[in-house]
């Protein structure tokens, strides 16, 4: 029954998603203002009958209705009830249903914090959403129905969930994932409504700042949960694998850092509009090309869990729609008149048109990485580009806009005195290039490129760290002047070190990552950069679902004194019979103790790979600042000034205040009209 | 001409939607192409093990096997190789390892710390031999029988699923004599 009611739930928003793309639309085309106004509340009501529906799921696994096919085929009821929870988004179709109603809350929250933008635009914006709803939703109904049943026989117990994913990270990393991804659709959407309404100008650039910041700090949050989880879960210490997945993910990410960037640049100066529409356009079409490749089985990856061509035929069609659609929306609208608004090439216009072009080459570079085996089949040669491919492209690319960052960040808009930027250049240099020389050294080892990457994240950091002592001088001293600066301007100087802190981590541990694999038993003494691990010994113990075998490692540091003791594992799932390996991690800001356990090689003795990552945790930190970052500027106050001046009225001032992107008052009608 | 510019993301974007709807009949576990029911390519590489030892097409004769396609840059690799393992030692199954696109020491590592399933491992660093079989991407599998013809290839991990349904009827086919199960 509540499945029943959750499919139905699912049919209905539907066909609300059907009228809210219809209705507000045709209102703003007509100028009919009570069309328009049908907006709001059908995008408010699509996402509580989403909501329904998924808590009807999550209600089927965790009461083990077996009857319903998903249910049964991912879940078990051995299974502990956070993961029965999680497990709604452990196979095709619930991950699916969780995009929809992502995509559905971003809807909804557009509907209810853009009360100050105008009726037409807002109608637009959310019918163009609507359009972008009914495609999931479609696909959900026709291709992928979770609530699909067993009838009349079903089986007693389910096969269980994949135990690759039964853990923390895989609880989080989709949730956060798909928030970025599906974030994007807004300011897809605002590119869209700007195009449909013939008003290209500075406005819906800043309407969809916010949105599409938030949206990028969610994305960054979720690549790196999905690394930190293949980190740790994946049993021998990878953190990026250039797997097609990871790439699906990377693409949206580099394409919506430049959106980022050239948003600012089209809000404050007015320029490149065509570009950032087209980049909009583009990093929203690569988020669906990820949904797409991953669920089309077109490539093969450890991600292809659910693959089916009658499902990628439906996804390239859904593609075909909205990206075919919008690029032509766009080659028809696009404004061809060039702006008069004149730049130098020392202007902060410049260096953000670079920092695009750059990201747009690496974009391309992940893209045809990925599709270049495609195309290259389809003309009767197999190719496969690797992780080589990738990092030789990388280390080329990201110092090149590094360095150029650290320069640009002193740029001013419109023109830069001459002299100045290039005056920046030797106090970089100078500072940048012996702590180049001497991390590598400490380390033990002067690599070229270890030396590149230490040089860019120092060159990165003193830029930043200089500009804020710039912006911060104020007769009040240094810390006064700094907490006096505005959010974005924070959020951007957390950005950057969150780039350079990820960059730095990343050199450190490619470079410097020291393993051994070798045999150990009780009171095997292994030493491994100094530090001692000893086997203390093997046991075994059954955990709700597995059944596990377990090393105790006991950890010392140089100077003999215990630091941690370790329990790496082998589990067997019961269940689908399958093993995973659990290692035994001790964190440390400056390195982890890795160990995991290999092979059993004699009647007590594993064969157990044990490693010292120097930095590895800063990969994740870096990304916690980038992400924090980005919430930070969002939360600026001048988003929620424009919003007081609007409503101008004292009651509904606090709620106003509580407003990231200038959260109305709820019921605060008959402004806009 | 102006306006012709606008247009050319959207020609691009129809370019890739054709190569993606071409793309999308092709299953990657068939083995389509040339190679199926045609003997293995010619080669002349060296063994991983010991990098004197020459093995040609010739070894890969004599009773059906699998020949592995793997490199330790594979995170799949490494899922499927405990069942590999076990392919080797609980049901005898003869399986010789590509090594594809590796580096000699990181192969010879990963096999101390896994364990070796495998009879022999040839070492194709420069992926000549991964390029005439048609090597899509680690891991896969191919099926050779007796006389050296490529019989089936599988494309990524091999687990039970795929041993029990796919490998093993065509592996009774070829005519081994194998365990059942």
């Amino acid at each position: 029954m509540i499945a029943e009611l959750g499919h139905y739930a699912l049919i209905l928003s539907f066909c609300l998603a059907l009228l809210l793309s219809v209705v507000p639309l045709l209102g703003a085309w007509w100028q009919d203002e009570v069309w328009m106004r049908f907006s709001r509340p059908l995008a408010l009501t699509q996402v509580v009958l989403v909501f329904a529906s998924f808590v009807a799921l999550t209600t089927c696994f965790l009461i083990d209705d077996f009857s319903v096919q998903y249910v049964a085929g991912h879940s078990n009821s051995l299974l502990p009830w956070y993961y029965k929870m999680s497990a709604v988004w452990g196979g095709h179709e619930g991950s699916l249903l969780l995009w929809a109603l992502i995509l559905a809350g971003w809807t909804a929250a557009v509907a209810r914090f853009s009360r100050q933008l105008p009726l037409p635009m807002i109608s637009r914006v959310l019918g163009v959403l609507g359009i972008v709803n009914i495609g999931f939703l479609s696909f959900i109904l026709l291709t992928s129905n979770p609530f699909n049943r067993y009838l009349p026989n079903f089986p007693p117990d389910g096969v269980d969930l994949n135990p690759l994913l039964q853990d923390f990270g895989l609880i989080v990393h989709p949730p956060m994932l798909y928030m970025g991804y599906v974030g994007f659709s807004v300011a897809f959407a605002f590119a869209i409504a700007a195009l449909l309404s013939g008003r290209l100008d500075a406005t819906w650039a800043r309407w969809s700042r916010p949105w599409t910041t938030v949206a990028w700090a969610f994305l960054t949050l979720g690549i790196s949960l999905g690394s930190w989880w293949a980190y740790y879960e994946l049993g021998w210490g990878g953190w990026w694998f250039w797997d097609p997945v990871e790439n699906a993910s990377l693409m949206p990410w580099l394409a919506g850092t430049a959106l980022m960037h050239s948003l600012a640049v089209t809000e404050k100066r007015g320029v490149f509009k065509s570009w950032t529409v087209l980049l909009a356009i583009f990093t929203f079409s690569l988020s669906l090309l990820g949904t797409f490749l991953v669920r089309s089985g077109i490539l093969t990856s450890v991600h292809a869990f659910a693959s089916d061509p009658e499902r990628g035929r439906y996804v390239l069609m859904l593609l075909l729609i909205t990206i075919g659609g919008s690029l032509l929306i766009y080659a028809l609208r696009a404004p061809v008149v060039m702006s008069r608004i004149g730049f130098s090439e020392r202007s902060r216009e410049i260096f953000l048109l670079l920092n695009n072009i750059i990201l747009m080459v690496a974009t391309l570079t992940v893209l045809g990485g990925t599709l270049f085996p495609l195309g290259a089949e389809y003309f009767g040669y197999e190719v496969s580009v690797g992780a080589p491919y990738f990092n030789l492209m990388f280390a080329f690319l990201v110092p090149l806009l590094v360095l150029i960052m650290g320069v640009g960040i002193y740029s001013q808009w419109k023109d830069t005195k001459p002299g100045v930027l290039v005056r920046k250049i030797p106090l970089l240099a100078v500072v940048s290039l012996p702590v180049s020389l001497l991390v590598p050294w400490l380390y033990g080892e002067m690599a070229f490129l270890a030396v590149v990457g230490v040089f860019i994240a120092t060159w990165l950091t003193m830029a930043t760290a200089r500009d804020v002592i710039q912006k911060s001088s104020s007769k009040k001293g240094y810390i006064r002047g700094w907490l006096k600066t505005s959010r974005s301007f924070k959020g951007m100087v957390l950005g950057h070190l969150g780039l350079a802190v990820t960059i730095m981590g990343a050199t450190i541990v490619s470079h410097y990552n020291v393993e051994k694999d070798v045999r150990m038993e009780p009171g095997t003494i292994v030493t491994v950069a100094g530090y001692q691990l000893e086997l203390v010994k093997f046991d075994k113990y059954r955990g709700p679902n597995f059944l596990s075998e377990r090393a105790e490692v006991r950890v010392r540091n140089s100077a003999g004194r215990e630091v941690s003791t370790l329990f790496p594992e082998k589990r067997r799932y019961t269940v689908s019979g399958s093993v995973m390996t659990e290692a035994g991690i001790d964190p440390g800001l400056f390195r982890d103790v890795y160990v995991s356990m290999g092979e059993l090689v004699a009647d007590d003795a594993w064969a157990m790979r044990v490693q010292y990552k120097p930095l590895v945790r800063w990969l994740w930190l870096g990304s916690i600042f980038m992400g924090w970052g980005g919430l930070l500027a969002v939360a600026d106050s001048r988003y929620r000034v424009r919003l007081r001046q609007r409503l101008g009225n004292d009651t509904r001032k606090l709620e106003a205040e509580v407003g990231i992107t200038g959260k109305a008052a709820p019921f605060a009608r008959g402004e806009a009209g | 001409m102006k306006r012709f510019l606008l247009f050319l993301p959207l020609i691009v974007a129809a370019g890739i939607f054709f190569l993606f709807s071409q793309m999308l009949e092709h299953d990657p576990n068939e083995l389509q192409l040339a190679r199926k029911d045609k003997p293995v390519p010619a080669f002349a590489l060296p063994a991983l093990r010991d990098a004197s030892r020459i093995l040609t097409e010739q070894n890969l004769r004599g009773e059906p096997m699998l020949v592995n396609v793997w490199a330790t840059w594979c995170p799949s690799c490494h899922v499927e190789h405990p069942y590999l393992n076990k392919l080797a030692k609980q049901y005898g199954v003869k399986v010789v390892g590509l090594n594809y696109k590796d580096e000699r020491e990181e192969a010879l590592k990963w096999l101390a710390r896994l364990g070796d399933p495998y009879v022999f491992n040839i070492f194709d660093e420069d992926g000549r031999l991964g390029l005439d079989l048609g090597v899509y991407g680690a891991p896969e599998t191919y099926l050779v029988d007796a006389g050296g013809i490529i019989r089936y290839r599988h494309v990524g991990v091999v687990d039970d699923k795929v041993w029990h349904e796919i490998l093993l009827p065509r592996m009774q086919e070829a005519g081994w004599q194998g365990a059942e199960s």
